[in-house]
C-alpha cells in the first residue's frame, strides 16, 4: 500500500520529502497518510486533531 | 559610522529619556542602519522597553474558533477560501473552546484570544462567542480577547457586554502596500474597526506582518501608522509563507532585518505591548528569539498558533526565567 506525505500529499516513495518532514515539526499534517484526502484539522493551544472522512481521526499533543 | 552613532544618540535622548516615539523618517533611518550597529540598537530598544514598560512579559495563548473558508483574499493567509491552500473549514464547539482556554492557562498565560477566519462576525459566530466567553469565564481564570474581523458598532457593544477586554484587528500592512496584500477590503475599513474598538473602552490590539515583499520605506510607514492608532498592543508577525497562497513562494525574512524591525517598532511605540506573534520560530530560531526579547519585545504567544504549531511553552517560560523577566500576572480586576 502506498502512503502519502502529510505535508504535500504526494506519495512517500516519489521524490524526497526531507523538507516536508522538517515542516511537519511546526505544522500538523494536512493530507491523510493512507489515502491523501485533505483532512479537517483543528489546532488547539497544546494539541492538534486531524480527521479523514475515510480513515478516522488522530489527536496528538504537540509536546510530550 | 558617526552618522549612525548620531542616530542612536538622538534616539536615546528622544525615546529613552523623554518617551517621545521616533517619527517615520527616524524609523526608516533605524531600519536602514548597518549590521554593525545592530547590537547597540537592540540594547537601546531593550532599555526603552525596560524604562517605559518594565521587565514583565505578557503571555498569551490563541485558538481558532472558526478555521478556513474565509471569503477575504489576504495573500499571506492559508485560511482564505480563495486559494488552493490545504486548510479545510472547521469550527470548535464550546466545550473544546473551554478546554483550549484551560490549556492556555496551564501554559502560564494570562490572556486567551479567540480568533475566527471571517470578514466580520455573523449572528451564529456572535452567539457562539456569547456562550463560549461565558463558559470560559465560569471555568478558567484568564482574560478573554477576540479577533473576529471587521465589526459594526452593535457588535463592538456586544463584545464589551460579554466581557471581552481586548480586541485584535491588524492593519497587516502599510497603507501604501495594502492593495498588494488584500483586494477584498480596504486598509481604511480596517482602520475604522480599530477606531471603533478603541472608542469602546476595549483594549485595542493592532499589529501586522512584515516580510511580505514590502519596501523598507513601507515598513517605516507601517510602524508610524500603527503608532498613530495608539494601540495597547502590537503583535508582530513575520511571514511564514503558506503553500497555495499568493505569498507562498516568498523567502523568509532575513533574521537581522527581523531584529532591526523589532527594535525600530519599539522605538516607534515606546509604551506599547510589543508581542512576538507568528513566524518567529522560522525567522529567528531560538537564538534570535532571545535577541528579540532583549531588543524590545515584551510579550509572547505561547503554544500553537491558529493553523501551525509553536514551541513548547515550557521552553519559552524557561527562557523568560533565564532572562529574569517575570510573567505578567492576571490583572486584579478579574
Ligand atoms: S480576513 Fe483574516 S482569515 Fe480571512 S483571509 Fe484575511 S487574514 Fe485570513
Ligand atoms: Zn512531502
Ligand atoms: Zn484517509
Amino acid at each position: 500500500m502506498t502512503s502519502y506525505c502529510g505535508h504535500c500529499g504526494e506519495p512517500l516513495d516519489a521524490g524526497s520529502h526531507e523538507v516536508c518532514v522538517r515542516k511537519l515539526e511546526l505544522e500538523p499534517p494536512r493530507f491523510c497518510a493512507d489515502c491523501r484526502r485533505r483532512m479537517v484539522v483543528q489546532v488547539t493551544p497544546a494539541s492538534w486533531t486531524a480527521r479523514c472522512s475515510e480513515h478516522g481521526e488522530i489527536t496528538k499533543p504537540t509536546w510530550s | 559610522m558617526s552618522v549612525q552613532s548620531d542616530l542612536l544618540t538622538a534616539a536615546r535622548e528622544q525615546v529613552l529619556e523623554k518617551g517621545i516615539a521616533l517619527d517615520e523618517s527616524q524609523i526608516l533611518a533605524v531600519l536602514t542602519s548597518s549590521d554593525e550597529l545592530l547590537p547597540e540598537l537592540l540594547a537601546l530598544a531593550h532599555d526603552v522597553r525596560m524604562k517605559w514598560c518594565g521587565p514583565e512579559v505578557e503571555v498569551e495563548g490563541i485558538v481558532s474558533l472558526k478555521t478556513g473558508g474565509c471569503p477575504e483574499d489576504c495573500h499571506f493567509c492559508s485560511q482564505s477560501g480563495q486559494f488552493t491552500s490545504p486548510v479545510r473549514s472547521v469550527w470548535l464547539n464550546v466545550p473544546e473552546l473551554v478546554k483550549a482556554a484551560e490549556q492556555t492557562a496551564a501554559a502560564g498565560a494570562s490572556e486567551f484570544c479567540i480568533v475566527a477566519a471571517v470578514r466580520g462576525p455573523d449572528e451564529r459566530l456572535m452567539s457562539q462567542m456569547r456562550e463560549g466567553v461565558k463558559a470560559i469565564k465560569e471555568a478558567v481564570d484568564i482574560e478573554v480577547a477576540a479577533s473576529l474581523g471587521m465589526l459594526s458598532q452593535d457588535q463592538v457593544d456586544d463584545l464589551v457586554d460579554m466581557g471581552v477586554h481586548r480586541y485584535n484587528h491588524n492593519l497587516e500592512a502599510a497603507r501604501s502596500y495594502f492593495p498588494q496584500v488584500v483586494t477584498t477590503h480596504t486598509w481604511e475599513e480596517r482602520w475604522d474597526t480599530c477606531e471603533m474598538v478603541r472608542a469602546s473602552g476595549m483594549e485595542l490590539c493592532c499589529g501586522c506582518l512584515v516580510g511580505m515583499g514590502e519596501t523598507v520605506e513601507q515598513r517605516a510607514e507601517l510602524a508610524a501608522q500603527l503608532a498613530a492608532l495608539e494601540p495597547h498592543e502590537v503583535p508582530l508577525n513575520f511571514l511564514n509563507p503558506r503553500p497555495g497562497t499568493p505569498f507562498g513562494d516568498l523567502p523568509l525574512m532575513d533574521s537581522k532585518d527581523a531584529l532591526r524591525t523589532i527594535a525600530a517598532f519599539r522605538l516607534a511605540l515606546p509604551r506599547t505591548i510589543l508581542r512576538y506573534a507568528g513566524g518567529r520560530e522560522l525567522t529567528l530560531g531560538d537564538l534570535g528569539t532571545r535577541d528579540g526579547l532583549l531588543g524590545g519585545i515584551n510579550a509572547v504567544i505561547v503554544g500553537n498558533y491558529l493553523t501551525t504549531l509553536g514551541r513548547d511553552p515550557k521552553e519559552d517560560l524557561a527562557l523568560l526565567d533565564d532572562l529574569k523577566m517575570p510573567i505578567k500576572a492576571l490583572s486584579k480586576s478579574l
